[in-house]
């Protein structure tokens, strides 16, 4: 197993180094300078235009700005923020957690409602729950996100006054960041209905992330639970007479898993970039909306430093992903000796 | 079940909460459109951020009087212009506390040195701060203070003295903007000696209206009413910044109110605005203009009948329904009309495409000719939409037989190409900064603008004499009459077609009073009170 792990981690490093390559070439294709930008309408004369270029290195040659950064990179330190004058390993750590927070959220509601539905729809192939949920997960899939937040807000939130609109705690609680995960830091806050208002403003937000993640399992569980069912040892394991419920979750769901896996460690990269409208609507201090603002900056260092922390979280947990497939199916874990 | 601030406020002033007592006092909560990039003005170019920080919490020497372009006193009480005006006074006023917050509590109240450090620092090498932010100084630069200032000097604890390179009248104003807010040197040298050079622009410390208590970054900022303020303490006693930068969804949270005034509402949801109970649409002309410059260096628009020509052309009235979605006052001066010497006499260019194609006919070129419009890639208050207004122009100008291409590129490349004359004709606009025609008419349309600014980049010697003269006197009459001229030159000469003037609207809550739109854009919450 060790040996499987390190293997995979061995890969990681051309992986690693071609991200920061891309990540650097990528935001320098784009054309304009940070330099005009945050000057706007208003202009910057040309020797001050010169003068800020040097201080801030944008004069020097793009290859050299590329082993400047990776030399940087290898101690540990990712730049300031053109615009903030902040690390932007500091600015990323300050709004992760809500990020983290939301996607987790999302991930676990699309799972729990998901999944199981995904199992009776394929028990009960054909029958009217069947196609009203392929039906259903269909449209959660093709739905815009932008206007499906927006809907969501003007009913339960505008019409209904169910739920709060936006943000991730009422602005009236106040109190200092622990772990910055509101739910835990407003239970740890012990102020009387701060636990609440955080939950409630996680529900929003929480259904519009959700939902594609949501649609996608419930079809994937189906489709792979189909596929099993009509495997000889499931027809071995009603044979012996098994209870239906021990046929379908035991026998045939555990069977079913690998597909199911595979598409929940997917999704992690698909929460992340739905993330980024989620929290452009429902005002969710998180990494996506950061990210978004620093390319429309020019603010290298955030784009850069960010798609690298990003991207680092995302090979974590398909590196998490190959290893659960290891223990879930030993035949993986054997072909990487 | 609709939760209302005040039941929540009630709720929340009757339990415990932790920091500063957010209690049962008035709390003003604001919606505001974005996050801060920090808290120190003078680093910054942004509206958003000048009303997070210059706005709320610092004073200029001068200030504008809220709702206007006045400039009234600030921390001086009084200043004076020499003879020459080369020389600036300002006299500070007694008693000015900085604010006493848990990171700093200053020894003593502010003073001549506090006025010298917060203009040397954005113009002296060898100053620590100007070198920590690398010199980038937007404002300070984009205002040519630095070639204008020569030398301040103090003539003594509450007297400070400006040296100016030469005499320009819109000076006294550029000191009530918000790069000019003034810090404290007694703070800022205790950051310096602690190595931490960023501690103004993060936890900043003025003389203002309200201090600083804690900012959650994208999230939230909390203010607290400055007791101690020299022009009285704010009637609110909490002010919270509540970012929510989607506009549909800043206005759902002022109908749950969530919060109780938000800018920047979106054009398609102002009726329904207006038609919901409990707050009040509040509006104002905006201090901007959006125009179409012609590039009169390029050799079709060398001849002002040409240009006359394709002003005829242009159905702004058309523009104005759908680009502005009839929320703007058509432009026919480069200046808005809220600002003083603004010329009422003024004929505009009448939509007459028949005109328009004899004025062609008439410079040699009946048969139109090829061309292309830029249209800007963002949005604006100035131009909501540029493309769809390339359009709408491209469109008129098919009928007189002029065959235009639209061009578009990246903010940062657009500014850059612009200036550097690519264009054949360029969208673009201009929000006032201190009030003054001189701000409109020498930045956008000056001799020395060219190549900068200057989009036109017409050079006209009538129209340069007047605007020189008036920067050099500090007459009102006088600067009032040559800046009329400048206009009819301009209006003659047409190097733009001017579109429009956007109006600004202001959603409010019923409970709150006293609330007024400033025409320079800012947000300001110190003479408003809540029932």
């Amino acid at each position: 197993m060790l040996r499987f792990i390190l293997q995979r981690l061995a890969v990681l490093i051309p992986t690693f180094f071609g991200i920061t390559l891309a990540a650097f070439i990528f935001i320098h294709l784009i054309p304009g300078d940070p330099i005009e930008v945050m000057a706007g309408e208003r202009g910057v004369s040309p020797e001050k235009h010169a003068e800020l270029m040097h201080a801030f290195g944008l004069d020097q040659p793009l290859w050299k700005q590329y082993l400047d950064y990776i030399w940087q990179l290898l101690h540990g330190d990712l730049g300031k923020s053109f615009v903030t004058k902040q690390p932007v390993i500091e600015e990323f750590f300050k709004l992760f957690p809500a990020t983290v927070e939301l996607a987790l959220s999302a991930l676990i509601f699309a799972i729990i409602i998901g999944i199981p539905a995904g199992i009776i729809a394929a028990v009960k192939r054909g029958s009217v729950f069947d196609h009203s949920l392929m039906t259903l997960s269909l449209t959660g899939f093709s739905m815009p996100l932008f206007w499906w937040a927006l809907l969501l807000i003007v009913f339960f939130s505008g019409n209904l006054g169910w739920t709060p609109v936006s943000g991730r705690i009422s602005v009236l609680y106040y109190f200092d960041s622990v772990t910055g995960f509101m739910l835990i830091d407003s239970w740890l806050s012990g102020q009387p209905g701060a636990f609440k208002s955080a939950a409630s403003h996680l529900i929003l937000p929480t259904i519009a992330l959700g939902t594609i993640p949501l649609a996608t399992f419930a079809r994937q569980t189906r489709s792979a639970m189909l596929e099993t069912m009509g495997e000889d040892f499931i027809k071995t394991a009603r044979a012996k007479g098994l209870s239906p419920f021990r046929v379908t979750v035991v026998h045939a769901f555990r069977n079913a898993l690998i597909p199911i896996i595979t598409v929940i460690g997917l999704s992690v990269g698909v929460l992340l970039g739905g993330a980024i409208l989620t929290e452009t609507i429902f005002s969710w201090p998180g990494i996506g909306k950061w990210m978004v603002d620093s390319i429309f900056r020019r603010d290298y260092a955030v784009v850069q430093g960010g798609l690298i922390l990003i991207a680092t979280m995302v090979i974590a947990v398909n590196l998490t992903v190959d290893v659960l497939y290891g223990l879930i199916d030993p035949r993986i874990r054997k072909k990487g000796h | 079940m609709k939760k209302s601030l005040l039941a929540l406020a009630i709720l929340a002033g009757s339990t415990a909460l932790t920091g500063t007592a957010f209690a049962a006092d008035k709390t003003l909560v604001y919606c505001s459109e974005g996050s801060p990039e920090g808290f120190d003005a003078s680093l910054f170019t942004s509206g958003t951020t000048f009303d997070a920080s210059a706005n709320t919490m610092f004073d200029g020497l001068v200030n504008f009087k809220i709702g206007t372009t006045e400039v009234v006193p600030g921390v001086a009480e009084s200043w004076e212009v020499s003879e020459d005006g080369l020389e600036l006074t300002f006299k500070l006023r007694a008693g000015v506390k900085f604010h006493s917050t848990d990171y700093f509590t200053p020894t003593r109240d502010l003073n001549a040195d506090d006025v010298i450090f917060s203009f040397t620092r954005q113009m002296d090498e060898n100053n620590a701060y100007y070198k920590n932010a690398n010199g980038a100084w937007e404002y300070f630069n984009a205002m040519d203070m630095s070639n204008l200032i020569k030398d301040i000097v103090r003539v003594d604890d509450m007297t400070v003295k400006f040296v100016l390179d030469h005499p320009e009248a819109p000076i006294v104003a550029n000191f009530a903007m918000a790069f000019a807010g003034i810090q404290s040197a007694e703070y800022a040298a205790a950051g310096e000696a602690a190595g931490n050079l960023d501690n103004v622009n993060q936890n900043p410390i003025g003389t203002g209206p309200f201090k600083f208590v804690a900012y959650q970054k994208d999230a939230v900022i909390r203010y607290v009413a400055n007791a101690d303020y020299w022009g009285g303490k704010p009637a609110i006693d909490n002010l919270i910044f509540s970012i929510t930068p989607d506009a549909s969804v800043r206005f759902q949270k002022m109908k749950a109110g969530e919060c109780h005034v938000m800018p920047y509402p979106a054009p398609a949801e102002l009726d329904m605005i207006k038609a919901t109970d409990g707050m009040s649409l509040l509006q104002q002309e905006g201090l901007n203009v959006g125009y179409l410059a012609y590039n009169t260096e390029k050799e079709n628009f060398k001849n002002v009948k040409v240009r006359k020509a394709l002003n005829h052309a242009i159905n702004k009235q058309a523009i104005k329904d759908v680009v502005f979605s009839g929320y703007a006052t058509i432009a026919k001066n480069p200046i808005p009309p809220t600002m003083w010497s603004y010329d009422e006499s003024t004929t505009d260019d009448e939509y007459d495409p028949e005109k328009a194609k004899a004025l062609l006919a008439e410079a040699g070129m009946a048969d139109g000719f090829k061309t292309n419009i830029w249209a800007m890639p963002v949005s604006r208050p100035y131009n909501p939409d540029a493309r769809k207004m390339a359009e709408l122009i491209q469109a008129d100008w098919a009928k007189i037989g002029v065959d235009a291409e639209i061009v578009s590129f990246e903010w940062g490349e657009y500014l850059k190409r612009s200036k550097d004359g690519e264009h054949d004709t360029v969208l673009l606009g201009w929000t006032g900064d201190n009030g003054d025609p001189d701000n409109f008419l020498r930045v956008l349309l000056g001799k020395a603008a060219v190549g900068g600014s200057n989009r036109a980049r017409w050079a006209n010697d009538e129209f340069e004499a007047e605007i020189q003269a008036a920067l050099i006197t500090s007459d009102s009459a006088a600067r009032t009459a040559s800046y009329k001229k400048a206009q009819e030159i301009f209006k003659a000469e047409a190097p733009w077609a001017t579109i429009a003037h956007s109006i600004v609207f202001m959603p409010v809550s019923d409970k709150v009073t006293g609330y007024v739109v400033d025409p320079l854009g800012g947000h300001w919450f110190s003479n408003v009170d809540m029932n």
